[in-house]
């Protein structure tokens, strides 16, 4: 009897551990039945549910660094710098939660494409959204073409100016359009800060550059080489800025990496430039948008609702139909889906699970194959009430018989799941880790839930009323 | 077992099931969605919306030659085209805004050619190695099984039944029309799991009735093990069929088509876990031992 109730006292913990956990739940998403806008107050408020964008409404986009001349070891510590230059310019922004991803793209299905995942959850403005991101201040170095090319250049020049004021039509010629700079390695990318800086007697802003080693051995070398010469810097040359901010004479070498503009801005000029700069010197070449996605916030709502609809219309449907069937296993079976739903839940909120559409219909899924390793069980306990055996040892034996088939057949749902987490893009991702999960998990419940519940039950022996509520569907056990 | 005794029957209906189905993929052919092949899609909202000829019209002015225009619900349009820049889809947003309408954008997506090339293979891998990975497992699973017939040629039958289960429910996909994109292949992955799962308890049941030795005739023992599982296989998968009916019936506009393709899969690959692979198993073994 003292293992009689040893079972009962477990029994009833893991009520209470489910119906605490359902508690923290409920207690967690205050939005709900609260109407609560401010999170974060109570221990609970702290883990909400993590939403993904086409259940919340924002804007996806998918880039394309190009990496090219950046050597291959490199490649990671840019990525990770442009992660972080992309992230500070949103925080400015305040996107609440925006998710910043590296992606490495291919390796075994073609050549290894560095791409990088943008999630601006709220934001439904493309627009604003790419401009935001792809606001990107390119400065470059550039040196004067050698002699020859920039007397063509020179000539060109006079060429023109007399045509114009001889009125004669004007022709862009190559040399003109070549300019009169050539550029050279050193470009942005090579910075490591930018100071906003005034000169000691004009007042005159200065935008003082500190580059990085590399940068600074580069700008070492071009300095030492056009001694004399002019070096132009140019911010933006390609987005309609076709003159250089600044363009001084070297008068000696400059070691020690620093540099400075003085340009005709003003103090407010300057100070939004070095902003730029610090925030903005992209690491890599070039991005470029490979996709978009936008769904609006009402449409997300629309669709997280009906999500939750489906599911709480499929364990309503799941529990009458096990209740009817399996009667008082099946009461049981439904106590421990229903304690299945909240530990699910619960690790959502624990390890952040991004919860989409996708994600949602895998968890409803799962909670359909739950339910099979109760199913397995109650069967092979009836076989085994039916060859006389007394209650308790028909649950037993219906479990020890049951257990091969719930592993072998759960060891292949979580192969599936393990690839398609592979498999996928962040859609699949989450489908694959609810579902995996959704496997494990069940596979706990089925075992020592159901179980546990089942043994405290005080029924014994093999008796009429047993063989009614142990019974299942329209058949009688005899 | 009937099913067992009339296994011809239902060899018969899968081969034909599955050559209507190639039938089906051969002529009509697969209808990728735009995550596959590359493209845009947009789903606006209007207060009063306009005719397909007034849409078609203002698109085809813009340079939106060949959009595929869609009504949906009671005010929305969709409209699938090119994968669009930027500022291709600011162009294509003023199009579809007209004068004295109101007009709101509700979806917006557009995938790059070589993001759908990539994940067209990716799917096809991904496929494979599922397929590997199960029959691996089962080979592993049943490995002290080997009489009357060896364990490897377990995970062969399993793998010829998930090859039954995502083909005919792929045929139907194509011969309704659906559209083939990411969720889909990520069902019939599912399908697969849950397939094999179905399968694996049944076998299991005719491998510890092979340990119990009920009956020196192998056809009587698979016959009988699969009477015992047989309530088994039909209330879980009615279970789950029944939470998919809830899904597509009240679940997110997204999920619809992948529900109803969960739906028919976990039905068939009951059906052939049942009535194809373990009768399979039975032809195997007379094979064997009439050479």
């Amino acid at each position: 009897m003292a293992i009689m109730w040893k079972t009962r006292i477990g029994a009833l913990l893991l009520l209470i551990i489910g119906a605490g956990i359902g508690y923290f739940i409920y207690a967690s998403e205050p939005k709900l039945h609260e109407g609560k806008t401010v999170l974060g107050q109570t221990f609970a408020e702290k883990f909400p549910f993590k939403l993904g964008l086409d259940l919340s409404g924002g804007v996806q986009l998918v880039y394309q660094a190009d990496v090219s001349s950046i050597k291959p070891g490199e490649v990671k510590n840019a990525m990770d710098a442009l992660r972080d230059v992309i992230e500070r310019r949103i925080n400015t922004f305040g996107v609440s939660e925006p998710i910043v991803q590296i992606e490495e793209k291919g390796g075994i299905t073609g050549p290894v494409e560095e791409r990088l995942l943008v999630e601006l959850p709220g934001i439904t403005d493309v627009k604003m959204a790419v401009d935001m991101i792809g606001q990107t201040p390119k400065l470059e170095f550039m040196k004067e073409r050698s002699k020859e090319e920039l007397d063509a250049y020179n000539k060109a020049v006079e060429k023109f100016n007399a045509d114009k004021e001889a009125g004669k039509p004007l022709v862009i010629s190559a040399e003109l359009l070549a300019g009169p700079y050539v550029a050279t390695d050193l470009n942005g990318r090579f910075l490591e800060r930018a100071v906003l800086e005034f000169d000691q007697t004009t007042r005159e802003p200065i935008v003082s550059i500190v580059f990085n080693k590399q940068g600074s051995d580069m700008f070492a070398e071009l300095t030492k080489e056009n001694v004399n010469k002019t070096i132009a810097i140019y911010l933006d040359r390609e987005l309609g800025n076709p003159d250089p901010i600044s363009a001084p004479v070297v008068r000696e070498a400059i070691l020690g990496g620093k540099a400075q503009i003085t340009g005709k801005f003003t103090a407010q000029e300057a100070k939004t430039l070095v902003g730029r700069l610090n925030s903005g010197a992209l690491p890599v070449d070039k991005l470029d948008l490979l996709s978009t996605q936008t769904i609006s916030a009402p449409l997300g709502a629309q669709a997280l609702m009906a999500g939750v609809w489906a599911g709480v219309w499929g364990l309503v449907i799941v529990a009458a139909f096990l209740v009817l069937w399996y009667r008082l296993p099946g009461l049981v079976s439904v106590v421990a889906l229903a304690i299945y739903v909240v530990i699910m839940l619960a690790l959502f909120k624990f390890m952040g699970v991004t919860l989409t559409a996708a994600g949602i219909a895998g968890f409803i899924l799962s909670m359909g194959m739950a339910v099979d390793a109760n199913i397995l069980i109650f069967e092979r306990t009836k076989e085994e009430l039916r060859k006389g055996h007394g209650v308790h040892d028909a649950i037993r034996e219906g479990f020890a018989r049951a257990w091969t088939s719930i592993r072998d057949s759960n060891i292949s749902s979580i192969i599936t799941a393990v690839i398609l987490f592979w498999f996928g893009t962040s859609l699949i991702k989450g489908f694959a880790l609810v579902f995996g999960l959704g496997v494990i998990v069940s596979m706990f419940t089925a075992i020592s839930v159901s179980r546990t519940l089942l043994f405290a039950l005080p029924f014994s022996g093999h008796g009429a009323v047993v063989r009614t509520l142990f019974g299942s569907g329209f058949f009688k056990l005899k | 077992m009937f099913i067992v005794k009339y296994r011809k029957i239902f060899f018969i209906i899968s081969i034909i099931t599955i050559a209507l189905s190639f039938y089906a993929i051969a002529t009509k052919g697969f209808n990728a969605g735009i995550d596959f092949k590359g493209g845009s899609i947009i789903e606006v909202s209007y207060d009063k919306r306009p005719d397909i000829e007034t849409l078609t019209t203002a698109l085809n002015t813009a340079g939106f030659e060949g959009a595929r225009i869609q009504m949906a619900g009671e005010n929305d349009v969709m409209i699938k085209t090119r994968a669009l820049s930027e500022v291709d889809r600011q162009n294509l947003t003023s199009t579809l805004a007209f004068k004295d309408l109101k007009m709101e954008e509700k979806k917006f997506s557009s995938i790059g050619p070589t993001v759908g090339a990539e994940l067209r293979v990716k799917a096809w891998y991904a496929i494979i190695l599922v397929i590997l990975g199960i029959v691996i497992f089962i080979a592993y699973a049943f490995r002290h099984v080997s009489e009357p017939i060896s364990s490897w040629k377990y995970g062969m039958i399993t793998t010829a039944t998930l090859l039954h289960d995502i083909i005919v429910p792929a045929g139907v996909f194509v011969w309704l029309g659906k559209e083939v994109d990411t969720l889909f292949i990520v069902a019939l992955l599912s399908i697969m799991g849950v397939s094999v799962h179905d399968t694996i308890v049944v076998f299991d049941r005719i491998r510890e009735n092979l340990r119990l030795r009920i009956s020196s005739d192998f056809a009587t023992t698979v016959g009988m093990s699969l009477r015992q599982t047989f309530t088994r296989s039909i209330n879980t998968s009615l279970t789950v069929m029944l939470v998919l009916a809830t899904l597509f019936f009240f679940g997110p506009a997204s999920t619809k088509d992948f529900s109803l393709i969960l739906w028919i899969g976990i039905g068939i690959g009951t059906y052939s876990s049942v009535f194809i692979a373990s009768p399979l198993l039975v032809v195997l073994e007379k094979w064997q031992s009439k050479r």
